[in-house]
């Protein structure tokens, strides 16, 4: 049997197999299907094609209307009627919408719904994200995500790994996001390209589950099929306090092939920002010159959960943000939306200036929500700062952690949290 | 099966923002959404692009969101194939399910410019430019794929109980 990475062990159990090897095609039990309101109309109506009268198992299909709603035009709205309906028909128990819907690669961890040892598939290619739990997730299509409906399978070409070995501890202001920016930028939007990215190294113990979970959610903005986290006390801590199922807990092999090794010295970053239009353009603070900026958005799936929203508080606590900036903070769930209430982070926001949204992917997507006019600079905690992403196509985006999104809001300019907070 | 038409050509990294932005996927009207096509980074793709064109670029075509609305408006409007070095692997499984012809030919793109005329045999696993009057070789799919592909897509595979057998 030869020697297997966390991803190809995971991939075995579901394809029921002794081992697998780089390259080899399986064909795998699913434990998730994820699908929001822009692809799960398209694999609703391929489903269709199928004629069945239900869903494979009606537990283990997500509908998370998260992209346009609450719907922000008659379109998005028969996009998301179409959903609960086929949602109701299939009797699917995981579909979200209204009050209870946050943005899906929040949502799904929170509620408990993937644990460490699980194959999830989604029909958004952020769902890497789970990979911080220890599972296997991955994004595919709307099509693969109808034939997971269908027959509860999937198929996969098993890949090679690049292997981060994390070690030190992260100096002040530096966050999970720094870390996974400063790796893309090191390998590039294509570095990954087919390949999982494996995190392990003593430097895990510095990373709450929080700041894996942005990690993880952008190992796709390096091309990689799947990222994924060594499970320790961190994540079976978490996965006990949402009430997830049984993990099921994989090691890589310690003669597992990898094709690349790198090891990081986090006490050695600083951090940074991603330049337009790419994740990869990555710019520490002594490589660049004040940068006006004119909109700041803080949440999506990579950065607005409890702890990104708190450092956001910790910055602007007491101050204002700039009078030309629009500042917009997305709490990713009702949840989180709730504890940030109750612990008083909102009303920091609303006293600085900020503007508190509903839980939406909104702005990230340029859906809708704090829209980019021509030529406009939007610093953003979300994970895509492509041609177009947030609005016009002659607009900008800078990539950063929470910590710099909330003192950018400050200054007005692209800022280091050191210049506002001490 | 065959491809002729005239090359479209793009660089690096073309991604699905570009290939077919958010703001239009409130819907899953195949002609309204073709109709914004590459709008992103070349407005005046609907007016040269014509049946059979083929699209050829650098590396990771397709790369960002996992949206199949990418790999449909393309065909849908009219492209026979897309050619590059390498695709985003999303996009690559999304095309094979939806059955959008694909090559990736790194050696081949470099050597090829807007407007060349170019035809490709997929049973001989052959592409000419014949602008240039240059052949090469592409390497064929793997048997897993090449059954999905004859079956016209996963769907299809489903039904005819080619998949998970
Ligand atoms: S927050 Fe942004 S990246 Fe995340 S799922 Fe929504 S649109 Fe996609």
């Amino acid at each position: 049997m030869s020697a297997m990475t966390m991803t190809q062990k995971i991939l075995a159990k579901h394809a029921n197999l002794d081992s697998v090897s780089a390259g080899q095609l399986v064909l795998v039990d699913v434990d998730m299907v994820l699908g929001n309101d822009i692809t799960s109309p398209v694999a609703i109506n391929e489903f269709r094609k199928l004629e069945l009268d239900k869903v494979f198992d009606k537990d283990k299909v997500a509908l998370v209307m998260d992209h346009f709603t609450p719907n922000k035009d008659i379109k998005a709205a028969e996009q998301c009627r179409q959903c609960r309906e086929f949602a109701m028909e299939m009797n699917i128990t995981n579909y979200f919408e209204g009050g209870n819907v946050g943005v899906e690669h929040a949502l799904l961890p929170e509620k408990g719904l993937v644990t460490a040892g699980d194959l999830v598939i989604g029909a958004d290619s952020h769902t890497c994200t789970y990979g911080a739990l220890g599972a296997f997730a991955t994004g595919v299509g709307s099509t693969d995500m109808a034939c997971g409906m269908a027959t509860g399978k999937a198929w996969f070409k098993v890949p090679s790994a690049i292997k981060f070995e994390l070690t030190g501890k992260p100096s002040k202001y530096l966050m999970g996001k720094d870390i996974i920016l400063h790796i893309i930028g090191m390998i590039g939007v294509d570095g990954a390209l087919y390949r999982s990215m494996e995190f392990t190294g003593d430097g895990l113990k510095y990373l709450s589950m929080s700041e894996r979970l942005s990690m993880a959610n952008m190992a796709i903005e390096a091309g990689a099929k799947n990222g994924i986290f060594e499970v320790d006390e961190i994540t079976l801590e978490f996965l006990k306090e949402v009430g997830a199922k049984e993990p099921v807990v994989f090691k890589a092999d310690e003669d597992a092939e990898y094709d690349e090794v790198y090891t990081i010295d986090l006490s050695k970053l600083e951090p940074v920002v991603a330049f337009p239009h790419l994740p990869e353009n990555t710019k520490t603070f002594d490589q660049f010159d004040d940068i006006k900026i004119d909109q700041v958005v803080i949440g999506s799936c990579t950065n607005g959960r409890l702890e990104d929203l708190k450092v956001a508080a910790e910055v602007l606590k007491g101050r204002k943000v700039a009078s030309h900036v629009r500042a917009i903070i997305i709490p990713a769930t009702p949840k989180i939306y709730l504890e940030a209430l109750e612990k008083g982070y909102l009303k920091i926001f609303m006293n600085a200036g900020c503007v508190v949204s509903a839980p939406t992917c909104g702005p990230c997507l340029g859906g809708h929500m704090g829209i980019l006019a021509k030529g406009e600079r939007a610093v953003a905690t979300t994970n895509r700062n492509f041609v177009g992403r947030m609005g016009h196509v002659e607009s900008e985006v800078y990539l950063a952690s929470p910590y710099v999104a909330a003192a950018s809001a400050v200054t007005g300019k692209i800022s280091h949290p050191r210049e506002v907070m001490e | 099966m065959n491809a002729y038409g005239k090359v479209i050509k793009y660089g690096d990294n073309v991604d699905t923002d570009v290939i077919i932005p958010a703001r239009y996927l409130n819907t899953t009207d195949k002609k309204e959404l073709a109709s914004h096509c590459m709008e992103d980074i070349d407005p005046d793709f609907k007016n040269k692009v014509e049946p059979g064109d083929i699209i050829v670029a650098g590396k990771n075509f397709g790369c960002g969101s996992s949206r199949e609305h990418a790999p449909i408006v393309i065909k849908e409007s009219g492209i026979s194939l897309v050619i590059a070095k390498s695709f985003a692997r999303i996009f690559y499984r999304n095309a094979i399910n939806i059955g959008l012809a694909i090559i990736e030919c790194p050696e081949c793109v470099d050597e090829m410019d807007e407007g060349d005329k170019v035809r490709v045999d997929f049973d001989k696993g052959e592409i000419v430019n014949e602008t240039k009057n240059k052949t090469y070789k592409a390497s064929p799919f793997p048997p897993f794929i090449q059954t999905i592909i004859q079956n016209g897509g996963l769907i299809n595979s489903i039904k005819n109980n080619a998949f998970g057998g």
